[in-house]
């Protein structure tokens, strides 16, 4: 069995490589601060940035709301379709998978030359309006993702016992959703969150277009001026991006396996 | 889902199901249909507000071109080198009989990677392969190698190509996985049976199975790369002539000076990166037959 294992074991050795030597490197990079040592300067001097802490206290905040949104935006919808309207399933698929096909400086180019400050809805009139479409538009690119996790989620209960049962105990629908279907795809709608607020913290794209003081924004401008400083941001990012998969991963293992259909 | 028992109050129920679906369907067609289509319309629209086909014919100049171009090679090599080695990885993972315990945390690792793009990944590679980045200096200093020197620059075709790879290889191990798993252990026992050797059962059974999902996802990572812009804009400022970065600097200041001509640039971008998603579709609702 030994020259058959020579192969997986080569591309897996060069695969690790490649993946891990950028993350030492920039590791390493971000301890050089201090001329002769390595020291942990870099990451003080991150911290102790106020622009740091105002810019990724905001993203934070916008992605805490597009989590909410996405959940409103999404939840019912799924609901509805899997319950009542099955030959809208289709539909929904199509639209939740253009978030892929339309990149998103198409997207920000849209909502700015539509929703400009002499339209309709001048959403970019005011510095509300255009956080409000920054939260939206990360809605919308995280859309295919919490889509997903939600479907799977109602994939894996009893969607239509369990609204019966309700039902037939008086509840209405907006407690159903509320009370019912919603604490049963709980980690599901946590793994989307989770996926949401990985894409929406350092997303530069969107929130560099409409001018907002986001993180993404931040970063760009500390990797244009200064020389340790992004390596540690990289880092912290990649912390960042670490544990909200994690999250995800810890909370699949809570997941519903499959429906439980008499219980 | 199908068996829906009449309802005994239609007409109310008609409407919660709508109200429930509502919020979607505005949400769509306001922050995803409308602004695409507001686009698509405007690129047929002159400075004077009527019908025209100029913006369209604007596209083929040398600047724009070149740029459409080099996006192009940009999305194709890293696409392709990305599901080869993606590809690679995952059959040794899966395949390859290693230890358990790595399946999972390469899959988790891909789950990161894949997501782990943008600025912060242009910062990683600077330090890596930057002038001053590690393996830059390991390479100088050990193996008195200077890939500078032999032509090499982070901030060029190449160098963006290597770092797109870090987030295309973990999309692609992610995505073939699950067709790598439908591989069923009969196939490869039967063709063992009948005497073939493990390169037959790849040229004959393993592969041709695989090539559907295999394409599927090529074109996939192809419009993934292709409407990327954070990680090129961190690292190559704006010296990198790629299609995205042009659409930034003309929704940042008018570089082009004609905003329908930059309409139709973003309509040539969602043109191509529809082509791949439609390919992609097409592609993995036949290569679905050999999940089942």
């Amino acid at each position: 069995m030994k020259p058959r294992k020579f192969w997986p074991w080569l591309v897996f050795t060069l695969g690790a490589a490649y993946f891990l030597v950028p993350l030492i490197a920039t590791f390493e990079f971000s301890l050089k601060m201090r001329r002769g040592y390595y020291s942990f300067d870099s990451y003080g001097s991150v911290f102790s940035d106020p622009a740091f802490q105002a810019t990724f206290a905001y993203s934070a905040l916008i992605g805490v709301f597009a989590i909410v949104v996405g959940i409103v935006v999404v939840v019912p919808a799924v609901y509805f379709v899997r319950l009542r309207l099955p030959h809208l399933r289709p539909l929904m698929e199509f639209i939740t998978l253009l978030p892929l096909i339309i990149p998103a400086i198409v997207l920000v180019y849209g909502y700015i030359r539509l929703y400009n400050s002499s339209s309709i809805v001048p959403f970019t009139g005011s510095a509300l309006g255009t956080d409000i479409l920054l939260i939206c538009g990360y809605v919308t690119l995280a859309m295919p993702y919490m889509y997903r996790a939600v479907d799977t989620g109602m994939r894996a209960i009893d969607v239509k016992t369990l609204t019966e049962a309700a039902q037939i105990m008086g509840a209405d629908t907006l407690r159903i959703i509320t009370s019912i279907i919603l604490p049963n795809i709980l980690v599901a709608v946590l793994s989307g969150a989770f996926l949401t607020f990985a894409i929406v913290i350092g997303e530069f794209t969107i929130a560099s277009l409409l001018n907002r003081p986001a993180f993404g924004p931040y970063l760009q401008n500390i990797g244009a001026n200064r020389a340790y400083e992004p390596s540690a941001l990289a880092i912290i990012s990649f912390i960042i991006t670490w544990g909200a998969m994690g999250m995800i991963q810890l909370l699949a293992r809570f997941a519903p396996r499959s429906a439980p259909v008499t219980d | 889902m199908t068996e829906t028992v009449a309802p005994p109050r239609p007409t109310r129920r008609f409407t919660f199901e709508w109200l429930g679906v509502a919020p979607f369907v505005i949400f769509a067609v306001m922050f995803l249909i409308l602004p695409t289509l507001y686009l698509v319309g405007a690129a047929f629209v002159g400075r004077d507000g009527q019908f025209t086909l100029e913006n369209i014919a604007g596209l083929f100049t040398d600047q724009i071109l070149a740029a459409y171009w080099i996006s192009i090679r940009i999305s194709g090599a890293s696409a392709l080198l990305g599901a080869i080695a993606g590809l690679a990885i995952a059959l040794a993972i899966i395949r390859g009989r290693l230890p358990d315990g790595l399946r999972s945390t390469v899959m988790t690792f891909s789950g990161v990677a894949s997501n782990f793009a943008g600025v912060p990944l242009a910062f990683a590679f600077i330090s890596t392969l930057g002038r001053l980045g590690l393996v830059t200096i390991i390479l100088k200093t050990v193996f008195d190698f200077d890939i500078y020197r032999a032509g090499f620059n982070v901030l060029s075709f190449w160098g963006l190509t290597l770092t797109y790879l870090y987030f295309q290889i973990p999309l692609m191990i992610l995505m073939i996985a699950p067709a790598i798993d439908g591989l069923k252990k009969e196939w490869s026992e039967a063709s063992q049976t009948l005497g073939a050797s493990a390169l037959q059962f790849w040229l004959y059974v393993g592969f041709p199975i695989l090539w559907p999902s295999f394409l599927g996802t090529l074109s996939l990572l192809f419009a993934n790369a292709f409407g990327a812009i954070a990680t090129a804009y961190a690292l190559t400022g704006s010296s990198l002539n790629i299609v995205p970065i042009l659409l930034y600097a003309q929704i940042r200041g008018d570089a082009l000076q004609n905003p329908g001509l930059g309409a139709a640039l973003a309509l040539g971008m969602i043109a191509i990166t529809a082509l791949a998603n439609i390919i992609y579709l097409v592609i993995s609702a036949r290569a679905e037959r050999w999940m089942r």
